[in-house]
Order: C-alpha cells, then structure tokens, then sequence
C-alpha cells in the first residue's frame, strides 16, 4: 500500500499553494523603495578591441545615477573556475581572468563591457544605447569553430593562449598502452563522429539580481537567481570584489528552475552590488530573455570522435575517445570539471568494460561561455556510448537488447571499479532493463510498426542502458582531481519550544520541491506531523554552509546532512528523557514520536522532550546544555550511481523527416524514494529537455560569431505537443550504500539517458524502412537532417 | 500620460500611464500583481498570460490603453471566493503540474480559459492549446494530466503514470 505520509508518500507540494495563487516571490517580484535600474551594454561582435568607450552623452542622460566600464573593475578580481585541471603532459590549464565588465577587449556577442544605473528601466536602457553609440569596438576575426580554433595559433580568443586551448586531458593516461592494445588485436571496430548539440538551458525565469548596501554597518545584501547562495557569496566576497564574507548575504528566494545555469556567479551580481554601494540605493538588474541567450551559461558542445572494440558477437572490448568540448570565450565556474571528471569518469557506462582512454581538448571560442547543463558530461559519455554501441549492434547484425544483457554489469559484480576511476556501488541493471522491455511492451512492437506502415510511417525502437555519477561528491576526491572547493553539505534541525521544527538547509529548491519532501524525512524519523516542520532555504544568514543543488545532490548529500542533525536530536532527546523518566539513557527507546523507557509503558513525547529542553525546570543541566537544536556536516564517501533503462518509440514521416514520438518508457533505479510523485515528475522533465535535445534544440553561431538563435522564435523548446505522456517506474531500486537514506538522486536522469534513445529510435526507424545507409544523424534530429538522411 | 480604467479581479481600478506602458507592466508594477511574470520578450512564453474580457491573453504584447474598460483576470483572482483553489488550480497540485512555478499562473490562466470554451477537451486538444505556453520542468505530461483532471475527465483511462 502507498504511504499518505512521511518517506516514501506522495504527499502533495506545500509550494505549490503560493505559486498556483500568484504569491511566489521571485526576484522579479521584489519592489525595494528607493531602487534603480541597471541595465548592461553588451557586445554586438564576437570578439574585438574596445578603442574608446564616451561615456558622457549618456552619463548626462535623463535619469541616469551612474555608468560603470570595465575600467571600475580592472582592479578587482575576476570570476574564478572552480576546478583546476592538468593537462597529459602535467601542465596545469590555461585560466584567462573572467572580468565583471569586459576591459580591452570583447569575447562574444553579449559580453557586458558597460553598465548604466538610472532612475527608471527606460532611462537605463535609452542611456544603454546612447553608450554603444559612443563605443568604438575595432572587430577582430571570429573564433567559433573548435577544430580552426584549434588549429589556426594566429587567431586568439585569448592573447595570452596561442592554441585556444584550455587543456589536454586524458583520462587515465596509463589505460592508453592498454587500450591501444585491445583495439590492435581486437576482432571488430566501431567508429562514430558525433556532435553533442549546444543547448541554452532556458529556467523560464531569466536571471535577476537586486544589490542592496546599508552605509551604517557596511552589510551588502545580494538577492539573486541562484541554485547555491554560499557558492556566490564566496566567489563574490573572496574572489571577486573582495568584501569580507560575513558583510555579505545572498538570498536566492524563489527560483524560476535552474538546470545549472543558476550554479554560476555572473558579472551582474558583482556590478549590481559595487553600485548599490556607490549609490547607497538598492540597484536591480532583471535579464530580458534575449539577454539569457547570449549571456547565460550554455551546455553540451562537444565534437566527438569515438570507437569501439569488441568481438564479433558484441562483447566490448575496449572505448577510446576524443574529444573537442567548447568553453566559450571564458571560464564559467564548473565549466572544466563539465567535460573531464563528469564525462571522462563515465565513459564505461553500465557496461564491464575491460579498457577505456578519454581525450578532451577544451577550447577557447568567441562564443558564450559553456558549462554544466542538466546531467552535465554524463548526457555526453551516455550519449556517446549509447550510440557507438547500437552502430556496433547494426554493424554485426546483432540484437541491441541481447548485446546490453551480455555487457551489463552483474548484481554480484559490485562493488565494481571501472577503468576510470569510480567505484560503482551497487545496482541491478538487468532488472532495470527487464523492467523496460515490460513496460515498453517490445514483445507488441511488431504490430505497432505494421499500424505505422498502415499509415505511410517508418516506426522504430531505440533503447539506452545509462548510467550516471550525482550525489556530487566526496571533497577528498574532487580536491585529488582540481576542484577548489568542498563538496559537502550541511543542515541545521532546530526544535523550537513548542514541538515544532524549522530546518535549515544548504540544498536550494528552484522547482525540484524540497519544501515538501525534506519535510516528510523529518516528520517520518521524529514521528511528528509534516505540518509541523518548516524548511528554510536560499538565504546565508539563516542558514548553513552548503554547497546548493546541482549535480542532483540535494537529498544525498544535503538530505544526509540533515538526516544526521535529526539523529543527533534524537539522541540528545534521549538523554532528557532518561533524565526525566528517571531510566538509563540506553533503555530509552525512540519510536513514533515517543521516547519510552523499553519494556514498560513510561514515555514522553517528541513535544514534551521539546519543551523541557527549553524550559529545563526538570533536566539534567550539569551534564547537558538547554536547547533542542542540531547542525551537521555531511560529506559523502562516494558518489551515488542512479541507472536504467529507457526505451523510445518514434513514427518517422518518411516523406517530411518529421519524427514524432510515439512512447517513452522509463525504469530507473534510484535507490530508495522519498516521494514518488516528485521522482516522476523529475523524471518527466528531464525526459522532456533530452527529447528536446534530441528532436528541436540547438543554438546556431554563424561565422562571424552572430548568434542566430537568441530567442524563443529561433530556439526550438519543446512544448506541449512535442512529447507524448511517459510511462516511468522506479521500482527497481537498490539502495545507496553509503548514505543513511539509500538514496541515489533522480534530477537529471531523464535528461541523460533519454537522447540516445530517441536517435537510436530515428535510426532503428529508417532502417526497418530500408535506408540502410544511415547510420548517424546528428542532433536535433530535424525533419530537414532527417529527411537529407533518407534522400542523401 | 493617458488615464486608463479597468476591472482587475472584480475592483475597478484607474491609472495615468504612457502610452507604451504594457498590460503586464501596469499588472506587476502599477497594482503589484506580480504573479503575471515575465519570461520572455517575444510573446512566446506564455507566463504572463491573463484573461481579458474572458479570453488568454498575453500580457506582454497589449499595451494598457488597449484593454481600457475590460475585464481583466489575473492568477490572483483565480481562487474561489473563501480563498481556497479552484478547480482548475487544485487539479495542478494534485496532479504536480508545477515545479519551479514560474510559468504556471500563465499555465493555469490558459487552461481555465480552454475549459471556458472546450469543457471536455482530448489529450491533443489540450496539448494544442497550450502551445503558446513554455514549461520548462514538467515535461508538460503533469500539467496535462492535471487539466484532463480539471475538466471532470477519467485521468488514468488517458494518461501512463
């Protein structure tokens, strides 16, 4: 029977009541008496020297407070990468200073060199173009596409990096013999060249930041659109623009989704907050989506080349890839550990595969910078592999099912260690697989293709066997591979004196529903009302150091931390209500709200423990102190291995290339489940933007760095009528070993291990329909590429 | 400046604005209803739509003159008289048609004008009409589900769970 409450119910979103009536609070949403308007200049080339910027005729503007260049930054530090990573050769990577506002030169289209501060909006952005005007930018040539990038040492996004490179990476450099070796000897071959599409991660609240300074004590208050506000807080207080920490609060209310692109610091939180300060007014500054589009964060972008060796009867044998991986014009904050240590390190996939080489040149374009974007490399390495090993599958004339079952790990194989470099704890993917063949009804899909012949449509079948690393991540291990900060997370459980709880956590929800679910952990460990638990997020001086949500992290690590504090207040309940049931501390027992003295009916409950520790008239205070509140630290020992198996059905219209989704059918393995209403409901998303990856989204640079896609009439979202209802299951759960919950983390799922298997499909399609000669086609699988396939 | 009145969520309501001041600016700015949001600037989103005179309408793309005399609704004035959800807003949170919540007071404000006109719309119908709506979390199958649920249909006869 499903639970109606606590751990493992669907217990319906306390959130949603503000947000289905309008009383959501975004940063949009907040009027500040006195505030004014910022608005950026942004570049209109790809890459240029800026000769002369006046900024007179628009400082004498009608309403205008202020204008600030690259010049009134100069000498503050830049926006920093947050992982250091070393080349092959063991040279460390090339780290370009990343500026709030561009000084000497522009990068790429949208790069802010120039900020106004006005009155009104209006008058902000009249006086915004009164300055372009006054700006003299000498074009230099375009750097967008990675191999000329690579290969052209004249042309340089930046002066000081002759190649465009960042770094050289391989991984693991002494697998490369080995590997070289196995493909050598082996009996079969499987080359792909592929591209990993760029996508605009478009949370449909732009970004948004108001900077407040109070002159009396020197406190900055920065409120922004992220998806960790102590992350901002360090890189703008010690990296940046160098305030002390504790003068600093960032508050990430209400976020419109994140996706990743809202893990990042951007140059408009630092430029809002050095003008609240000039100023002494709040300055507010509320992207335009045309603005998201050339500023934020892109993802994915990688030019892959990659083979497999195997035997003639599909047992892999060895993987060996390279990589180009774009990083923009600058380094965003995770945009170097994105295609190394959370791509490289999940290039065996779920698969026992004796030998794996990756090689990833990161390169510098005068594009937007690129960085972690829903699943973050592991949509790359599952995409990669998921299609290298279904062309092996075609190639050998093999069954793209019996193939996986001969690959896929064993449930007595765990733990495992892959030939790069993690340690796989537990999983069942056989049953993972079984669970979709069943649910996907392959054994009907014959019948489904003649209805679809019936009808002048091509149906196919494509499947995908992913696996990823979230619950990110143990900081002795991410420090060993250049990261420059911890990965930890942290709660604070405060019992307030009446029995009710607030929690404080360092996860921050923007959409995922931590107000609900963190809500029924605790509820379900202390045996008390969910009503009765609060759960704080988003604002550094109320809460914790933590780290934030990404990375699907937020119930492993952050949920673990708070689990932790919830059994420290247990066990300081224990010792009050052995105190005051006059028993040993160890025969008290804690169940179902009550601390009982085991074997007799002598018990207090959750509130009357609650009360005494704040009005501690009967409590043992020579041994204890007063209060009933826990903070805990958590660091995870591992990181958490969610897989499965997904199975996608398309009709191909064979005379237009239009591909529409017939089904999709998911089985996932997410250890244990909080809440199955909330698990699905991630699932369904992620499933939604990879099958907009694989069928509509791309962003398109021209040669000259233009970008050609920077608004949602250019930039295909998907939309309701793109994608068809989803059948998910997550019942084949082993649990996470090495976390208190068993759990595994279910954010990007959908996102990974859905495009392959909507190419797969397309592929699978063409070919029960006798194009047999394609064997690739590009993402976004366009009526346009696939009709060229078919015709080509 | 130009006085414009209107009927917003049943109180009359009268301002002087610009002639360029858009419905959804004199919404979030003017009156403070912010729950109208603003997600892009091309009248793709649909986050800012409201009702005018009963009919969705994108908010961003009227400017506040238009509308002078209409009725005009807003996610604030979607709750039932006792200020408990309405139908169509209840159906989302039982059917988890929201995350990050962003889009849907344009969502709901969609949906309930297609119920308005289409009481018993199909699976396609719905997902035609919200075409002009961006949800970026959802996936789109919940919010679905949720205004099948709305209009009094047999959800799990049409929707995989």
């Amino acid at each position: 029977m499903p639970k109606d409450t606590g751990i493992g119910a669907s217990s319906k979103r306390r959130e949603d009541v503000r947000f289905l009536s309008g009383k959501g609070l975004y940063t949009q949403d907040i009027a500040l008496a006195g505030q004014t308007y910022a608005v950026m200049v942004r570049s209109n080339v790809a890459h240029g020297k800026i000769k002369s910027i006046n900024t007179a005729n628009a400082a004498a503007m009608p309403g205008v407070l202020a204008v600030f260049t690259g010049e009134d930054f100069k000498d503050v530090g830049g926006n920093p990468a947050g992982w250091l990573i070393n080349s092959r050769d063991g040279t460390p990577m090339r780290e370009p200073k990343r500026p709030v506002l561009a000084h000497g030169k522009v990068r790429h289209v949208g790069d802010a060199y120039a900020a106004i501060v006005a009155e009104t909006y209006n008058q902000a952005k009249d006086a915004a173009q009164q300055l372009a005007d006054d700006t003299e930018i000498e074009e230099l040539p375009a750097i967008i596409d990675m191999k000329a990038a690579v290969a052209n040492p004249a042309n340089r996004v930046h002066d000081e990096i002759p190649d465009n490179l960042c770094f050289d990476w391989g991984w693991i450099e002494d697998n490369r013999a080995a590997v070289d070796a196995a493909f050598k000897s082996a009996p079969h071959v499987t080359t792909l060249e592929l591209v990993n599409n760029r996508l605009v991660p478009n949370a449909m609240e732009p970004r948004a930041s108001i900077g407040e300074y109070n002159p009396g004590t020197g406190d900055y208050k920065l409120t922004t659109t992220s998806q960790n506000p102590h992350l901002t807080r360090l890189l703008v207080a010690a990296f940046v623009l160098g305030i002390p920490e504790n003068k600093l609060t960032v508050v990430a209310p209400d976020v419109g989704g994140g996706f990743g692109s809202k893990i990042y610091h951007y140059g408009e939180e630092a430029l809002v907050l050095a003008a609240a300060k000039k100023l002494g007014r709040p300055v507010r500054w509320i992207a335009e989506r045309s603005e998201s589009f050339l500023s934020d964060a892109h993802g994915r972008d990688h030019v892959t080349k990659i083979e497999l060796a195997s035997t003639k009867d599909g047992e892999i044998l060895a993987i060996r890839t390279e990589t180009l991986a774009n990083v923009g014009a600058y380094l965003s904050n995770f945009s170097t550990a994105t295609p190394t240590f959370l791509h490289g390190t999940l290039m065996a996939g779920p698969y026992k595969v004796p030998h794996v080489y990756v090689n990833v040149k990161t390169v510098f374009t005068n594009t937007a910078p690129v960085d972690a974007y829903r699943g973050a490399g592991r949509p790359e390495a599952t995409f990669s592999i998921e299609r290298v090993v279904d062309k092996m599958c075609r190639e050998l004339g093999l069954d793209p099912f019996e193939v996986r079952r001969k690959n896929l790990l064993t449930p007595d194989q765990f733990p495992y260690t892959t030939p790069v470099g993690l340690v796989y704890d537990t999983g069942n993917y056989q049953a993972t697989l079984d669970k979709a063949v069943e649910l996907g009804d392959v054994a009907g899909f014959e019948a489904r293709r003649a209805a679809s012949a019936a009808k002048g449509k091509l149906r196919g079948m494509g499947l995908s066997t992913w696996i990823e690393a979230c619950g990110i991540a143990p900081s002795h291990l991410v420090g060993v591979l250049g990261s420059r900060v911890g990965l930890f997370d942290a709660a604070t459980v405060r019992v307030n004196a009446t029995g009710n709880i607030s929690v404080m956590t360092g996860a921050h929800s923007h959409g995922q529903g931590h107000e609900t679910v963190f809500a029924q952990i605790v509820a379900d460990k202390l045996g008390i009302d969910e009503s009765a638990v609060d759960i704080v997020h988003g604002d550094t001086s109320k809460i914790p150091f933590g780290m934030g949500s990404y990375g699907s992290r937020s119930l492993a690590v952050c949920g673990s931390a708070m689990n932790k504090a919830v059994d420290k207040i247990i066990a300081k309940g224990k010792k009050i209500a052995a105190h005051m049931l006059e028993a040993a501390e160890g025969d008290i027992v804690f169940e179902a709200g009550k601390f009982s003295v085991a074997g007799t009916d002598k018990a207090k409950t959750f509130g009357e423990i609650a009360f005494s520790a704040y009005v501690p008239h009967n409590y043992p205070l020579e041994t204890l102190e007063p209060g009933l509140e826990e903070t805990a630290f958590y660091d995870p020992a591992n990181f958490t291995y969610p897989a499965g198996a997904y199975i996608c059905e398309v009709e191909v219209d064979p005379e237009t290339g239009k591909v529409d989704i017939a089904s999709f059918t998911c089985a996932d393995d997410f250890g244990n489940v909080m809440n199955p209403m909330i698990v699905e409901g991630q699932v369904h998303g992620g499933v939604g933007q990879g099958i907009g990856q694989a069928l509509l989204e791309n962003t398109v640079y021209d040669e000259n760095g233009q970008i050609l896609t920077a608004s949602f009439m250019d930039y295909a979202m998907p939309r309701a009528d793109d994608v068809p209802f989803y059948t998910v299951d997550h019942s084949c759960a082993t649990p996470c070993t090495h976390n208190p919950l068993g759990v595994k983390g279910c954010g990007e799922a959908g996102a990974i291990g859905s495009p392959p298997a909507v190419v797969n499909a397309v592929i699978d399609a063409l070919h029960r329909g006798g194009h047999t000669h394609v064997t690739h086609i590009d993402m976004p699988v366009s009526p346009a590429r696939v009709w060229a396939a078919i015709n080509g | 400046m130009t006085k414009v009145t209107m009927t917003v969520n049943g109180k009359s309501v009268s301002a002087e604005v610009e002639g360029r001041t858009l419905l959804s600016a004199f919404l979030r700015e003017g009156l403070a209803l912010t729950g109208t949001h603003i997600g892009c600037d091309t009248t793709q989103c649909g986050a800012c739509t409201v009702h005018v005179d009963g009919k969705a309408v994108k908010s961003c793309a009227v400017f506040a003159l238009d509308v002078d005399g209409a009725d005009v609704r807003t996610i604030e004035g979607m709750a039932n008289a006792d200020g408990s959800l309405s139908v169509i807003q209840q159906a989302f949170q039982d059917h988890h048609g929201l995350q990050c919540g962003f889009c849907t007071p344009g969502m709901v404000m969609a949906s309930a004008a297609l119920l308005a006109d289409n009481p018993k719309p199909t699976e396609a119908e719905v997902r035609h009409h919200l075409e002009g709506n961006i949800c970026r979390c959802t996936g789109y199958h919940n919010i679905v589900k949720a205004v099948l649920a709305a209009s009094g249909q047999d959800v799990p006869a049409v929707a995989a769970e």
